[in-house]
């Protein structure tokens, strides 16, 4: 293979698979106080992938992804999108450059004053479709979200998931290439959260848009995302395939994310017996694995936590158990979870430092 | 009660209506754009512009902070000058558009204010203009809130074309000064005045119910 220099990725000649670069990119805030947004972020995001933007609250997600359509100027860096650079572009080609990315919202956004099917219009009418075209498109809009009985309903008379929809469907009406998630699901409950996001996967594999998706909820990430990056006080502290970061979390702030304490996840037992964390990524059930442990080995290992959903059907999530103190029992339970390729890695009480004993 | 002229109160009723229906249109004419300007240049807002925002808030308050009857008196040479007289009904309507400007573009400015930046940001993730924003989002999320405050104006507008006519204006306020107070008819300045708490009373009630009714 070529290589490809940075110049290649500028012009936009291998930039086909690479739909954002973000070239480090620092974003600072003047004020009363200084506040360093992003500190020298550099990332890619390809074509057609969900890629997820993690972080605590504060981290800079928005911000992050408020540069992706120029909403916020950035202080130092570039943002090439399909390898031209947003940072230079102005009024009206920055108007147009923003058209083909959507741009999805935590509180939906919609105008209140206006019904569903106008509210749709308004982006049709900013896009200049035509407007022969718009009552197709907005059937075409309804029919993808599954709101086609609420053409003339008004925000006030639709739930949040139903909100939700007509807002993807208002920022799918113009087809864009990209759509920009901050937190969409951030004000929903578990099953409506579910629900959209089945809708934004099911959008990018049939119609091919990239997403990229903001949230502060790791659940989020591995129901969705391909790849995701985490964000901590600015910076990028780790990025990758979702998998991989879930099983080996390398940064601090990733480990706070995959174990969420504060969330009364409890990591170890208290009495010093041997725990293991182990990772379901749906290719597992996590019920019968333990009973089958202790069916078929005689091992009976004890739960501590578990945080696990179910997302279409599959079981998504994490489960903290705790050994038995007889070390050979507590092997052939470890040597159990690696033969059933259930991904976890122990972790060690004393050191608080975990140990992965799987790739 | 019996020697009231009944056609004389009409005709100043509908002095008073038209003076006070006249002012609060062309007072929204250059408020409604006034008050639109000031909200979108505050700092932080979708047109951002620090010279724009202080000039216009200071001849705001300024022309705000003028006792009425006194920016009635000032500006009666500029009264003159248009209309070719001080007194009367039609020659009101310049002072009472001229001091109800400030105060429509405030509630303009206060209306717009209450709309959720949200619907803005996502205008503009749309690629919208700024004018696009103004005329598809702002104003339009607006609408309930500018219908209020136009009733609240309405009344205000009304107060001061009373006043008014204690300096050669029309309307029921001229009448219920000149012959209820000055010539001591208790029973007309009681007419007049009943009359013009009903018309505020309406005002308001239909005010609130247009808005309550156009609020989705
Ligand atoms: N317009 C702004 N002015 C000043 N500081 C801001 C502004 N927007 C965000 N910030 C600051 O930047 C940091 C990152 O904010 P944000 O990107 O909203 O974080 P997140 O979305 O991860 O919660 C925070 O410290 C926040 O206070
Ligand atoms: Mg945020």
């Amino acid at each position: 293979m070529m290589s490809v220099t940075e110049k290649d990725i500028e012009k936009g000649s291998v930039a086909d698979d690479i739909i954002y670069r973000l070239d480090h990119v620092t974003k600072v805030f003047e004020g009363a106080q200084k506040v360093v947004a992003l500190d020298d972020v550099s990332l890619s995001i390809k074509r057609g992938e969900i890629y997820g933007i993690i972080g605590m609250s504060g981290a800079g997600k928005s911000t992050l992804v408020r540069t992706l359509n120029r909403l916020e100027d950035v202080t130092f860096g570039k943002v090439y999108f399909e390898g031209r650079d947003l940072t230079g572009l102005k009024g009206k080609e920055l108007r147009k450059a923003r058209r083909t990315v959507g741009m999805i919202f935590q509180g939906f956004n919609l105008l209140s004053q206006r019904n569903v099917e106008k509210n749709i219009k308004a982006a049709l009418k900013i896009a200049d479709v035509p407007k022969d075209k718009h009552n197709e498109i907005i059937t075409k809009m309804l029919k993808i979200v599954g709101l086609e009985d609420k053409r003339y309903a008004f925000p006030s008379q639709l739930s949040g998931g139903q909100k939700q929809r007509v807002a993807i469907a208002r920022a799918l009406a113009t087809d864009p290439k990209v759509i920009l998630c901050d937190e969409a699901t951030s004000a929903l409950d578990p099953k409506i959260t579910a629900e959209i996001l089945e809708l934004l996967k099911k959008i990018n594999k049939e119609l091919n848009v990239t997403i990229i998706l903001i949230t502060h909820e790791m659940s989020v990430v591995e129901a969705i995302c391909d790849r995701v990056a985490v964000v901590d006080n600015g910076r990028i502290a780790e990025e990758g395939e979702v998998k991989e970061l879930f099983v080996n979390p390398r940064s601090d702030a990733a480990r706070k994310l995959v174990y969420p304490e504060n969330a009364g996840f409890n990591l170890f037992d208290g009495q010093g017996r041997r725990c293991v964390r182990l990772v379901f990524d749906g290719t597992e059930a996590k019920e019968p694995i333990i009973a089958r442990l202790a069916a078929s080995k005689g091992v009976e290992v004890s739960i501590l936590s578990a945080n696990t959903k179910s997302v279409g059907g599959i079981g998504f999530g994490q489960m903290i158990v705790a050994l038995p103190e007889n070390e050979i029992q507590g092997n052939i339970a470890i040597e159990y979870f690696k033969f059933a390729g259930v991904y976890g890695e122990e972790v060690s009480e004393k050191s608080k430092e975990v140990i992965a004993w799987q790739e | 009660m019996a020697g009231i002229d009944w056609s004389f109160i009409w005709e100043g009723f509908l002095q008073t209506m038209e003076m006070v229906v006249i002012s609060t249109v062309l007072a929204y004419i250059a408020g409604l754009p006034l008050g639109v300007v000031l909200s979108v240049t505050k700092q932080g807002r979708l047109a951002e512009n620090r010279a724009v925002y202080n000039i216009l808030a200071v001849l705001v308050n300024i022309s705000r902070s003028i006792p009425f009857l006194i920016f009635l008196v000032l500006l009666i040479p500029v009264t003159r000058l248009i209309v070719g007289t001080s007194i009367g009904t039609e020659a009101t309507i310049v002072p009472l558009t001229a001091g109800a400007i400030p105060i429509v573009a405030r509630m303009v400015e206060a209306s717009l204010e209450e709309v959720d930046g949200g619907i803005i940001e996502a205008a503009l993730a749309m690629g919208a203009s700024k004018w696009q924003v103004i005329t598809g989002f702002l104003l339009p999320e607006a609408v309930p809130s500018l219908i209020q405050g136009s009733a609240i104006n309405f009344v205000t507008i009304l107060g001061y074309s009373a006043m008014a006519g204690f300096i050669g204006g029309g309307g029921l306020g001229a009448i219920a000064y000149q012959h209820g107070f000055i010539r001591y008819k208790t029973d007309i300045l009681i007419v007049t005045v009943c009359i013009l708490v009903i018309i505020v009373w309406i005002g308001q009630e239909l005010g609130l119910k247009i808005a309550k009714k156009v609020r989705r």
